[in-house]
């Protein structure tokens, strides 16, 4: 059960039209290391690994909801009084005539999501450290969004965003060592 | 804000050949978090204000990343 609040994890300002931007953030919108594959991932993960890990994994998953709707807020008021030819001339024209001004889950290239780019294995240690690489990958992902961006509102929020990564990865790690610490101990059940 | 501690840097291979003006140090970025494997109790903490703006509690876990810096 989620109880929703009616606002933004942190403030996202937008005071330009520039959809080309909107068409970069789309990688972490609907990419293989997005928000949305971080979210699904975890939330989906949490059923199957060590109790002691469960709430880990949903507490990070619900945060990475938040950052989706701050990308799509992003994407949005960055779309939404662009022209089709605008549009165009920022790659969105086959975006455009599928989905109009509408927001879809695809990467910057226009590659529709799917779940292909997240995984479930059943074992914790596996689980974990994808989802160790996962963070470091949205770290990254931040890195180059922040590199190739020139609006000063947009960077702020990335920046935010990208230090949220660096906390869940050493999250994820201390559920490794949490695990770690089951090692031959003598249990009585 | 970018700490210098959290970055590494090399020197790449350079061709005489090389097509773009070649770059001869390369910096990459060595976050924080990778050097806590568990992070101890009772760290300074930031103000909730500066933790919503940094978004860290723990100033430790911040490196910043800006353009500015040039890493790519
Ligand atoms: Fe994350």
């Amino acid at each position: 059960m989620w109880v929703y609040e009616k606002k933004l994890l942190y403030p996202v300002e937008v005071t330009t039209c520039n959809p080309m931007l909107a068409r970069y953030l789309m990688e972490q919108y609907g990419g293989a290391d997005g928000e949305l594959a971080a979210a699904l991932r975890y939330m989906n993960q949490r059923y199957t690994v060590p109790d002691k890990v469960i709430g880990l994994l949903t507490d990070i998953s619900t945060e990475e909801f938040s950052h989706l709707e701050m990308l799509a807020t992003m994407i949005y008021k960055l779309t939404k009084d662009a022209t089709p030819e605008q549009l165009e001339k920022a790659g969105l024209g086959a975006h455009f005539v599928n989905h109009g001004h509408s927001l879809f889950y695809e990467n910057a290239g226009g590659v529709p999501f799917t779940a292909t780019y997240i995984q479930s294995k059943g074992d914790p240690i596996a689980d974990l450290y994808e989802d160790i690489a996962a963070e470091e990958k949205a770290r990254a992902t931040y890195q180059w969004l922040i590199d190739i961006s020139d609006d000063p509102g947009i960077n702020d929020a990335l920046r935010f965003l990208r230090e949220r990564e660096n906390i869940h990865s050493l999250r994820f790690r201390e559920a490794v060592e949490l695990l770690k610490d089951e090692r031959d101990r003598k249990k009585v059940f | 804000m970018q700490n210098p501690s959290y970055r590494g840097s090399y020197k790449p291979f350079v061709s005489p050949r090389d097509p773009c003006p070649p770059i001869t140090i390369k910096y990459f970025v060595l976050p924080p978090q990778i050097f806590t494997n568990f992070q101890q109790p009772g760290l300074p903490q930031n103000s909730p204000e500066e933790a919503l703006m940094q978004g860290s509690l723990w100033p430790k876990f911040v490196d910043g990343f800006s353009r500015e810096e040039g890493i790519s």
